[in-house]
Parts: C-alpha cells; structure tokens; sequence
C-alpha cells in the first residue's frame, strides 16, 4: 500500500498543478520547488492547460504488475504547450493511429489498484486525442 | 424555500436560482442492442435502443463526473473556488465507502471550502443533488453549488436490463439567477415507496419488477411530478419549446410525453436514450444538455427525472439570453454522441467487469 504517496501526489495527477518560476517563467512539471533552468526556488502552483502534442509513443504488451488489466496500451512522451515533457499514457484512441505530433488533451483517467481490488484506485492524468472545439473548426 | 401545507405545492426558493453552467459527458463506445440480441437471443425479438455507451477500462463515475464538471466549470465561468458544494448522483459509485465527490472536487480544484456528498436515489439521484443545490444556492448559503448526475450502469448478462444500461451524465452548476444561462423557476418532486427496481448490498446486479416497472413506477411518478408542476404553475405543454423525461428506453419516455400532451418535436432533441442507452442518474439532465446546447433565449422547458424505488423531480426552466455566449465553450452532447467506437460483445464483456479473471 502507497497511499501516502497517492495522496501526495494528487494534486499534479488528477489536474497537471505543476509550479512556475518566480524568477524566469519556465513552466515545471512535475512540480520539485526548484527551477531546473535558473536553479531557483520555485514553489508557485500553476496548473497546466493540459494542451500538448505526442513527441514519441510505444504501445506495451507486457505490462509491469497493475497495468496488467489494460493491455495493450500505448504510452506517449507528450510535450505539454507550455514547455515541459511528461510520460503518459493515451487514451480514447478507439480505431485512430498514433502520430508523432499529434495533438492531445489531458483527461483524468483510472491509472490502477494500489495493491489489489481491495486497495485505493489510483487516478490520474493520461491524454486523448485533442478534441477539435467548434471555434476551431 | 418557500413550502405550504398542501401536498401539491411547488419548491421555489426565495432567491431565484438558475443554472451557471452545464456540462456533459458520454464515453466513446458502443455496442448495438442487435449484438447483444445475437448473444441472448438468437437476433430475434424487439430492441428497445439502436445501441448504448460503454465506458473504457479506465473509466468510472469519477472521471466521467470530473470530466462533466470541467465540461459545466468551463461554461460557467468561475473560479472553482466560489464553489460551496459538489454532490454527485449516481447507483455505481466506485466505492462502496469514500466519496466520489471529494475526488471530483478535488480534481477541478474546488477544496477545501465545500460541502461534499454522494447521492444515491436510483435515477433520479442527479435531480435529487440538483434539487438540494437550489435550496442551497437560494437560500444564501452558497453562491454556487456543483450538482452531477452520472453512471455506469449494471445489468445482469442476458437480462432486458443488458440492452440499456448504458454510461454517461451531466454536471450543472448551480448559481444565482442573475448569472444562469437558464432560470430555475420552480421545481415539484413526487415520491412514494415503490418496489419496481433494486439492488442489494453486495449484490452486482440489481433485480426488477419486470412489467410493474411501468404503470405504478415510471409512468404513475412521471405523470404525477409532471401534471402536478404545470398545474401549479398555471402552463401546459404548449406552453414549453422543449421537454425532457427520464429515459429508461425510447418507449417510455415519449408515452410520457405524448400522455401529457408534447409532440415529438419538443421532445426529439432530448431524446438520446435511442443511441446512448438509458444512463440512469444522468438520463434526463443529459437530455437536458442536449437541449441546452441548441436552446435560444425564452425557451421554456419541462424536465422530469425518475428515480425508482419511487419518485420523479419536474423542473421548470426558461432559458435566458446568456446561453449564446456560453455553449460553444465546451464540448456538445452531440459531438460526444458523434464519437464512436463500436465493440461487440466479447469486447463489452471485458470492459464492464463481466469476465472472472480469478
């Protein structure tokens, strides 16, 4: 059982809430209270828009113990709009390929049991394919 | 709220109250009622839909509310914080014990300053948390209140259930008049304890009343929420550019609407339980959502939830100029429809729990 963690971390799970730089503006995700450009200290909370595009992607057969349920599921490096790179996986794909570049959206999923079904569910952050809004169609 | 001796009287608060915000949720798959008839029945019989929405693996009331209340936060347009209380209506809350409201609440960023609860009145739990948020929000306590309706229904493999029992639901933030995109004039709510529909502890699919589930149930509630709303109010459903009943199937609801006097065509663009299924606490307010997103101003417009066990929450609501600058910032109920996968039934079977892995 990790709910110590899971509880610490709920906040940049469920919402992408990373920090921002008092000093430079850089965008930090996940948050760590220290800039990794200007090695400031960084503890603003700024929560992401969760706009950004797939950078790399790879789909997983064999899934490590938890994720066993879901397989096959594709995980992506997706670079958020303001900045940062963040390990993810997709969502929602239904019959649509993966493309390098392709932009997504950040939507709260299940990610997993802690333990068990008798443990937690653990939620948090995955991303689907960007919903095209009417303005900008 | 302003309330009376007699049994027909209406529920009105005494400051008007309207909805700030609404916001809508269907995941993206689907499977046709003729797949299930292939499984079940051999592919004869009747259907009572075109098919129904199926979550996906990762998905369960709590996302799908996080992703309806962002949906109704974008359109409303205000800070999380001035939120006062988050509730959630469902029959398939994630947990049996710890809410599903607090993760929703902290999800779109609404803690620590709020009230938070689950809901739990078969399908009309959604109406049943809207209700609550109008006393809430009328009475001065809150200034907005988060109210949500949403489900992934159970039914027992092979049942009549199993055609139906579909996935989605809608969130509505709950505000003062002078803000809504729609007013909330009055609303009457019509209760009795009825045994049409239940689900015992423990038990993974709930049990039916077969045909009782109509006359003394669904349309005994219905009608009576209904008449007894319209009449109050002096209006009839003339008086109304649209009408949205609970949905349990395409039959019921436009008997309702045909025994109280709507035509098909107030009734159409809230009629979703064809292509996504009967969505239980959210069957009637996703209708409404429908509705909303092609309303114009000084529409007038009758909602009625049912809830089994018994009872039906009647709404009145006239929409106001402000829903123009407000729809189009989320998205639509249709376009959620329009997004489909379709599985088939082994696909299904595994989503929704049905195969024993141990």
């Amino acid at each position: 059982m990790e709910i110590s963690r899971h509880w610490r971390l709920k906040q940049q799970r469920y919402a992408l809430v990373g920090e921002v730089c008092p000093h430079c503006d850089v965008k930090i995700f996940p948050p760590r209270d220290v800039c990794p450009v200007c090695g400031g200290e960084a503890k603003t909370t700024f929560a992401f828009s969760g706009k950004g595009e797939v950078f790399s992607y790879t789909t997983i057969y064999e899934a490590p113990t938890g994720y066993d349920q879901t397989v096959p599921y594709t995980i992506a490096l997706v670079k958020l709009d303001e900045g940062p790179m963040i390990t993810a996986q997709l969502t929602d794909l239904g019959e649509q390929p993966v493309e390098i570049g392709m932009p997504v959206e950040m939507v709260t999923r299940k990610l997993r049991n802690d333990g068990d079904e008798r443990g937690v569910i653990v939620y948090g952050y995955k991303f689907r394919p960007a919903w095209k809004m009417p303005s900008q169609a | 709220m302003t309330t009376s001796q007699s049994s027909h009287t209406l529920l009105k608060p005494n400051r008007p109250v309207g909805i700030t915000g609404y916001g809508a949720y269907v995941p993206r798959y689907r499977i046709p009622a003729r797949e299930i008839a292939r499984v079940w029945a051999g592919g004869k019989g009747g259907l009572p839909i075109k098919e129904k929405a199926v979550p996906g693996l990762d998905e369960d009331v709590i996302t799908m509310s996080i992703e309806a209340a962002r949906n109704a936060m974008a359109r409303a347009q205000i800070d999380p914080q001035e939120l006062r209380a988050v509730w959630v209506g469902s029959e398939s809350h994630p947990y049996a014990v710890k809410p599903t409201s607090t993760v929703v609440a902290e999800a779109i960023g609404a803690v620590p300053h709020i009230q938070a609860g689950d809901w739990e009145f078969a399908c009309k739990a959604g109406t049943e948390a809207i209700v609550a948020a109008i006393g809430f929000v009328g009475s001065g306590m809150a200034e907005y209140a988060l109210a949500i309706g949403m489900d992934t229904a159970q039914g027992k493999p092979g049942d009549a259930l199993e055609y139906t029992a579909a996935a989605g639901g809608a969130a509505f933030v709950l505000g003062p008049a002078e803000n809504g995109l729609a007013t909330i004039n009055a609303t009457y709510s019509y209760v009795t304890d009825t045994p049409d529909f239940w689900r015992r502890e423990y038990q993974k699919y709930p049990e039916h009343g077969v045909r009782f589930t109509g006359e003394p149930a669904y349309f005994q509630h219905i009608l009576s929420s209904s008449r007894t709303l319209m009449e109050e109010l002096g209006v009839s459903a003339k008086d109304y550019r649209w009408a949205v009943f609970h949905q349990p199937n395409a039959k019921f609801p436009q008997r309702a609407a045909q025994m109280l006097g709507f035509t098909p065509e107030q009734t159409a663009p809230g009629l979703l339980s064809p292509v996504i299924g009967n969505t239980y606490s959210g069957a009637s307010i996703i209708g409404l959502t429908a509705i909303l997103d092609i309303a114009e101003p000084g529409d007038r417009i009758l909602l009625a939830s049912f809830g089994s066990g018994a009872g039906s929450d009647a709404m009145d609501i006239t929409v106001t100029e402000k829903i123009d600058a407000r729809r189009d910032l989320a998205v639509k109920t249709q376009e959620y429809i329009a997004r489909r996968t379709e599985i088939d039934y082994a696909t299904y079977a595994r989503y929704r729990g049905k195969i024993t892995m141990k």
